[in-house]
């Protein structure tokens, strides 16, 4: 079945519909990573968001019950070159499509993609509509424009789990023993506010001797308190992180009385509750390759990305210190803050997909529970 | 920190001469090697043994040595240079097991050399198998279960713990020489023997068989902060089982999942820290089990490698530039990424399109050897393809491939023997991909073939769309297929010759009429390639640097310049017979034109060579060198001139269909190519110029073979036309053979007739190559070959200057290539194949293009001539005084370049360049030389005297020659009187001589002391029985005929297996006796270019 994408600005894209039918509108991003389709589209920070993949070839590994970072896919909709049908993984359960199909995510193949992404970076992230309906193309760009922007926007309540629970399974083993449930020795307590929590920032946490409590975006800081919690880990989510003004009165709430570590919109939400601004990145950075030197040794780590704001480093106050720095573009990819026992990063060290080699913050965060950091 | 200030001259120990397994690709890194030390202001000096290479152009280092890559050679460079360190990660297995060589005998610590880029330690930990295991184990990671062993007892008693089938790798050996894959104990003792003795430390692996497991490769780069990145990583299609160098591959990595793929990279990076590579690049290996996803950790190289070029080109990162600069103390996030200028090359590069690679075998030129693709590497070269899905990306590999194929099958051409299909699909070879074709397209289904192949199912499930759209096409002709199914067919890859062939499109007058009916239908209905940008960051960045491949897209992001513009076509896979010499012609070309102002057009797809360096030329299209490929390129450039002459046989196979597209072809004029194909109009003008020939005519068919060969008389040569390397060329001398061969070697017809020339017994040949304007005429240089008459000239030792021949000869050969010249209208370059006879100077073959030859001459003369070249074809004149050679350009007074030419007054008078012969890959081949060439590579040496320069040419090609020991001599009647004062002169030189019955005798009677031994069909003990006792040092055996034809193979192969030096012709023999005299009186020295030029 044909489908198109048609960008706010007008542009269109033909291709070829491969997941559910229907209409939905996003921000079209691109994501650069080769591998961890199942991870990106089951991320919940990729709420309302029309993801693209660059790599051109997509669903050859099928999908399987291990990768997954949330219950379900979370994109707004999929934009890929070449769709795979057919799946080749000794730990597939099912074709990409038909996730999609089940999960009533809209799908689009056969466009190209790298055209798209070249007119993403030079004119920046923008809405789109992804359309199977056959529907006039002019109708489908005044239903783009008049789709609200992602500034601005608070998709965290929308994201965010209803009700807590707990957590404590570490990474599982692979090879011959895959599938089984490692549990780990769990000796700190961790709170995790769930903005659109990825699930292998939990397994990590427990891969460090964390039980989790997961508690829902808007759970009220002396709530947590009261939990007597080890430390705080606040969360990757979707969204506009200015728009999440209760979190980060929350996030105030906490500072100082509890170490907190926070990741991706926990990054933005700490800069925020440190007193700085964030700002709106020209096309936000998506992929698995981006280079951040850690500051306090020098060393470069390739890291897993996916934002589209970042903190404006010269907003916060002198006493928070900046850690990582994005080589490509020098933005901000962490701080902390020592008075106050609280660092946040703004990549991924937990990947899913991505490089591990930032993992070491979670051995930080213990530390700092520990009372060494 | 930047760079160390601490080291001012920096040594680069080069790859030697090209062999299976270590090709280009090392050319390629070393001269990026040179250019990143020289631009951060060292001092470098380089010795490789290999003159057809770019790093050893005088511009490319302040010294550059080409000599042996001995410790003896490269210690005497050390005392003249005293370099401060050591670079030994560019140059290939040689350079590195070179500079491990030079460590322990105690030179880099007597002259104070630091080792840069390895350390010994990290190269003994990589290179002893069973040390990495070890090392392996202690870190955490799986291995296959083995054992190292150091005879075929010991190999006996670990079988029965790793089990069949076995894989028996001989430790320190290029592309797994000697090693095997054994099923059963009598092919398990067979494998270790052989592999014990090809290692040179005695010693194999045994390993438990991964058969059929998949296989990946991860580039890795790291620096001595501990930062490591994974540049590409690598997906062999062939699983475990087929070398990595024979198998078809692709980038990135298709069939991970992010969690496999994160586990490889924590491996890699792992791997590196444990084997202690501090800087540098470094390429792993894994098997992955497809059922449960295991990681075994195969092997790991601790330098650039093969799998580094491809990497490199499949990406665009520079890995052997930046591995240079890391040596040198630069961090990788200090360093830019050269194509975004904006990102550190401290990032992983990613990919938004799919990189094939495909090897190409040279079966044909040995037709008795095992084409079974097993762990040891038997490729020659390979090609890559760019396309944005995998589909497009393979299919193009294969059309780039040139084997008169038009790609991957859908041109009618299939050979499939249906009997033979299952054999063929589970014993790996080079027909393989062809009957999997042939099984998808007679209903056997993806499960059946994967149970056969052990391919990935997603591999197999792509080649089926890539067939079942073929089945669709076939459904049309050209005036009727729909624009959208022809549309689909390009973006999945197909080539225009091959949807002609699909469509039915009607051939009128030349061949490739029915391709362009097919390019103008597309073109009608809209259908135009798109080129698109190598950025190494899918299209996150702007890319600055014009490396471009083509697809079916939306969008064009090619922009091409408004400048005076050339476009090179390279030389496409390497192969017997055109290799790197044509890549270093097209390289000099890019060099010559862009120096006089035009902007230089690279196409070419060989991931090997240095051409395609993004930074070669001025724009870089890494495209198939196809008429529908080049013509895209054309149409996109619109260039002032296409050079065709520079790259061997594949550009020139074009010109006429490029000429007739109105494409300006530059340099000599494509017809002028022909007529010196064309035996009757070749030999009208020869006629007209009075130049003597061998009696020659042409056929094309057996009944006129035999009529030519009788009016003209045997013994003739015979050789198809447009060939290079002697493909299928034959001495014949009867009827019964000519008929043979006109039957079965080769496929004659009224376009392509059989060459039939008298041959010349006994003579000897010349080889000289010129430059012309269109009118003035510079000979570059007369080599005399060293072999006589019927052995190939590319597997011929030559020298520079002839020294045997009288001046008034060498007058009449520059005569001749003059006028010869000048009768063709040669604009660039020209080779003639001279021969010698009773005092008669006759024309073998005239070819108007680049040679073989160009690089050695330019070496020995000191003097760029395929720079020249090319600018004579871009319409500069030449004008010569008596010391230099003007370049002058149209419209200005000064000459735009000099070049001072060579006039051999210097210490380094004679020049030899020795070949080296892929033997120890192929048992069972026969090793005489003959006309068909099968040399993969050559060395250089030089020296005051020919015996010096001949004895450096060995040493270069990895022959050491005897200073004392048993000479065994045998020898052919003809032969007796020559032999003569070669045996004095070994009987001088302390040599003892054993010699067989006829041989023996008529040495004795000139009063020469020489000891009886038996041929092999005699009795025993044999000369076969001393050459496995270690009990000869040196062999003359000139070929006695057919009686004794079994013995002298025996001879030869025992010979090449324990390595003792054997001439087969006297001209060889007297030139080797010149040689040990200069070894033995130990008077040979080491000189840099620069001091010559």
């Amino acid at each position: 079945m044909d489908a198109v994408l048609v960008l706010e600005d007008g542009r269109v894209f033909p291709g070829r519909s491969f997941g559910a039918t229907g209409e939905r509108i996003g921000e079209v991003v691109f994501h650069t990573g080769m591998t961890g389709y199942q991870e990106i589209l089951t991320d919940p920070s990729y709420s309302g968001q029309l993801v693209t993949m660059t790599a051109p070839h997509i669903g050859n590994t099928g999908v399987n019950d291990f990768d997954p970072e949330s219950f379900k896919p979370q994109v707004a909709g999929f934009i890929v070159r070449a769709y795979s049908e057919d799946y080749s993984s000794w730990r597939a359960r099912g074709s990409l499509a038909q996730l999609l199909r089940d999960h009533q995510i809209v799908a689009i193949a056969e466009i190209d993609t790298r055209a798209l992404t070249r007119h993403i970076r030079t004119a920046g992230a923008m809405r789109g509509i992804l359309s199977t309906t056959g529907e006039a193309v002019a109708t489908l760009l005044a239903k783009t424009r008049q789709a609200p922007s992602m500034e601005g926007l608070d998709l965290t309540r929308v994201v965010t789990c209803d009700e807590s629970y707990g957590w404590s399974e570490g990474s599982a083993p692979f090879g011959p023993d895959y599938g089984t449930t490692l549990l780990p020795p769990l000796t700190r307590h961790v709170v995790a506010y769930d903005f659109g929590l990825k699930r292998t920032i939990l397994r990590r946490l427990a891969d460090h001797g964390c039980r989790v409590t997961v508690v829902p975006a808007q759970t009220p800081a002396s709530e947590v308190l009261a939990m007597q919690p080890d430390g705080v880990f606040y969360s990757n989510g979707p969204g506009d992180p200015a728009a999440a003004a209760y979190a980060v009165e929350t996030l105030r709430g906490l500072l100082g009385k509890v170490p907190v570590f926070g990741i991706c919109l926990g990054h933005q939400l700490m800069g925020l509750a440190l007193g700085g601004r964030t700002y709106k990145l020209p096309f936000g950075h998506h992929g698995a390759n981006h280079p951040v030197r850690y500051l306090p040794t020098g060393r470069v780590e390739i890291t897993s990305q996916n934002h589209g704001f970042a903190v404006d480093p010269d907003s916060l106050p002198a006493e928070v210190e900046i850690t990582h720095i994005n080589l490509n573009d020098q933005t901000v990819e962490g701080l902390r803050h020592p008075g106050l026992r609280c660092f946040s990063v703004q990549y991924h060290p937990e990947a899913g997909p991505g490089p591990h080699d930032a993992t070491y913050l979670f051995r930080d965060f213990v530390s700092i529970m520990e009372g060494k950091g | 920190m930047p760079r160390r200030n601490d080291l001012t001259t920096i040594l680069i120990i080069g790859s030697g001469p090209i062999v299976i397994g270590q090709a280009c690709e090392f050319d390629y890194s070393g001269a990026q090697a040179c250019k990143a030390l020289r631009e951060e202001g060292y001092r470098v000096v380089l010795v490789n043994s290999n003159p057809a290479t770019i790093m050893t152009d005088p511009g490319l280092a302040d010294a550059t040595y080409i000599e042996p890559l001995t410790v003896a050679s490269v210690e005497r460079i050390i005392a003249r240079e005293r370099p401060d360190a050591l670079l030994p990660t560019v140059g290939g297995q040689t350079a590195l097991n070179l500079a491990v060589d030079l460590h322990e005998a105690g030179v880099l610590e007597r002259y104070g050399v630091e080792l840069i880029g390895a350390s010994v330690e990290a190269v003994r930990i990589a290179e002893d198998r069973q040390r990495f295991k070890d090392k392996m184990i202690e870190i955490g990671l799986q291995v296959p279960r083995s054992g190292t062993v150091h005879s075929v007892d010991e190999a006996m008693a670990l079988i029965g713990q790793v089990g069949f089938p076995a894989i028996i790798r001989p430790s320190f050996t290029l592309g797994g020489a000697g090693g095997g894959i054994a099923y059963n104990l009598e092919e398990f003792k067979e494998i270790v023997e052989r592999g014990l003795d090809a290692s040179p430390v005695n010693q194999v692996l045994i390993e438990e068989s991964v058969l059929g497991w998949k296989e990946f490769e991860l580039e890795v780069m790291r620096d001595r902060m501990d930062n490591g990145v994974i540049i590409c990583s690598i997906e062999n299609i062939d699983p475990m089982g087929v070398h990595t160098g024979d198998s078809v591959t692709v980038a990135p990595a298709m069939t991970l999942t992010d969690r496999e793929y994160q586990q490889l990279r924590d491996q890699a990076l792992a791997v590196l820290r444990a084997v202690g590579v501090e800087t540098g690049g470094s390429n792993v290996q894994f098997a992955i089990s497809p059922t449960d996803g295991r990681i075994y950790v195969i092997e790991m190289n601790p330098r650039v490698s093969r799998s580094s070029a491809l990497a490199s080109k499949a990406t665009g990162f520079p890995i052997a530039k930046i591995a240079a600069k890391l040596a040198i103390g630069y961090t990788l996030d200090e360093l830019p990424n050269d194509i975004t200028r904006e990102t550190p090359a401290s990032f992983e590069p990613t990919l938004d399109y799919v990189v094939v690679k495909i090897p190409r075998w040279t079966f044909e030129k040995f037709p008795q050897a095992d084409q079974t693709l097993t762990t040891s590497m038997k490729s020659v070269g390979e090609v890559m393809a760019i396309g944005r899905t995998f589909p497009e990306a393979f299919q193009k590999a294969w059309r780039s491939l040139e084997q008169g194929r038009l790609g991957w099958g859908a041109d009618g051409k299939d050979q499939i023997n249906p009997e033979r299909v299952r054999e063929r699909l589970i014993t790996p070879n080079p027909e393989r991909y062809f009957y999997l074709r042939y099984a998808l397209q007679s209903g056997m289904n993806v499960a059946q073939i994967n149970a056969l192949t052990h391919i990935d199912p997603w591999f197999l499930e792509q080649f089926e769309q890539i067939v079942n759209l073929e089945g669709r096409l076939r459904a049309f002709d050209l005036s009727n297929v729909p624009a959208d199914l022809l549309r689909q067919a390009k973006r999945m890859g197909f080539g225009d010759a091959q949807l002609a062939y699909l469509l039915r499109a009607p051939r009128l007058r030349h061949a490739w009429d029915a391709e362009l009916a097919v390019r103008a239908r597309r073109k009608e209905l809209g259908i135009f390639p798109t080129f698109h940008r190598v950025d190494t960051c899918a299209a996150e960045f702007p890319a600055f640097t014009p490396y471009l491949y083509s697809s079916y897209e939306s969008e064009d992001e090619a922009e091409p310049s408004t400048r005076k513009k050339v476009i090179i076509l390279g030389s496409g896979p390497n192969r017997i017979g055109q290799g790197i010499e044509f890549d270093y012609c097209c390289v000099h070309a890019v060099f010559g034109l862009r120096s006089i102002g035009y902007e230089t057009i690279m196409v070419n797809c060989n991931p090997e060579t240095v051409s395609t360096d993004y930074d070669t030329a001025d724009r870089l299209y890494f495209e198939p060198l196809t008429l529908e490929d080049v013509l895209n390129i054309v149409d996109l450039e619109e260039p002032d001139g296409v050079l065709v002459q520079f790259g061997g046989q594949t550009p020139l196979k074009l010109a006429r269909a490029l000429e007739a597209a109105g494409v300006p072809i530059w340099g000599t004029a494509p017809d002028s190519i022909d007529l010196a194909e064309d035996r009757d109009r070749f030999g009208a003008l020869l006629g007209r110029l009075d130049i003597p020939a061998p009696a020659h005519g042409s056929a094309t068919s057996g009944e006129e073979a035999l009529e030519v060969a009788r009016t003209i008389s045997y013994p003739v040569v015979v050789r198809p036309s447009y060939v290079l390397g002697g493909r299928a060329m034959a001495i014949v001398y009867d009827d019964e053979t000519l008929e043979r061969y006109m039957r079965e070697a080769v496929d004659a017809s009224p376009e392509h007739p059989v060459l039939i020339d008298r041959f010349l017994e006994d003579a000897f040949e010349m080889d000289v190559d010129c430059v012309a304007d269109g009118s003035e005429v510079v000979i570059a240089g007369i080599m005399e070959q060293i072999e006589l008459a019927g052995v190939h000239s590319g597997d011929s030792a030559c020298v520079i200057p002839t020294y045997m021949v009288a001046p008034e000869h060498v007058a009449m050969m520059q005569t001749y290539t003059v006028q010869l010249a000048r009768a063709l209208g040669v604009v660039g370059l020209m080779n003639v194949q001279y021969a010698m006879k009773d005092g008669i100077v006759y024309v073998l073959e005239v070819n108007p293009r680049a040679s073989r030859t160009i690089p050695f001459v330019a070496k020995a003369t000191g003097t760029p001539w395929a720079q020249i070249a090319a600018q004579c074809a871009g319409g500069a004149q030449l004008r010569l005084d008596d010391q230099y050679l003007h370049v002058m350009v149209p419209g200005q007074t000064e000459p735009v370049i000099s070049h001072k030419l060579d006039t051999g007054e210097h210490n380094q008078k004679y020049h030899v360049k020795e070949v080296v012969l892929p033997w120890a890959r192929f048992p069972g081949v026969d090793t005489l030389l003959g006309p068909e060439m099968r040399s993969t590579g050559e060395a250089m040496g030089s020296g005051a005297t020919f015996g010096e320069a001949f004895a450096k040419a060995q040493l270069g090609c990895g022959q050491d020659l005897p200073l004392s020991g048993k000479a065994f001599l045998s020898v052919n009647d003809r032969d007796k009187a020559s032999l003569l004062p070669i045996a004095r002169d070994l009987a001088a030189m302390g040599f003892e001589l054993l010699a067989t019955g006829g041989t023996a005798a008529s040495l004795r009677e000139h009063g020469l002391t020489v000891t009886s031994i038996y041929k092999v069909n005699e009795g025993r003990p044999n000369a076969v029985d001393y050459v496995k006792n270690n009990e000869i040092a040196l062999i003359v055996n000139t070929p006695l005929g057919k009686a004794s034809f079994f013995d002298e193979v025996a001879i030869r192969r025992a010979a090449i297996t324990y390595g003792v030096p054997m001439l087969t012709t006297l001209s060889g023999a007297a030139a080797a006796v010149q040689a040990i005299r200069a070894l033995a009186d130990d008077v040979w020295t080491v000189h840099s270019l620069q001091e010559r030029i």
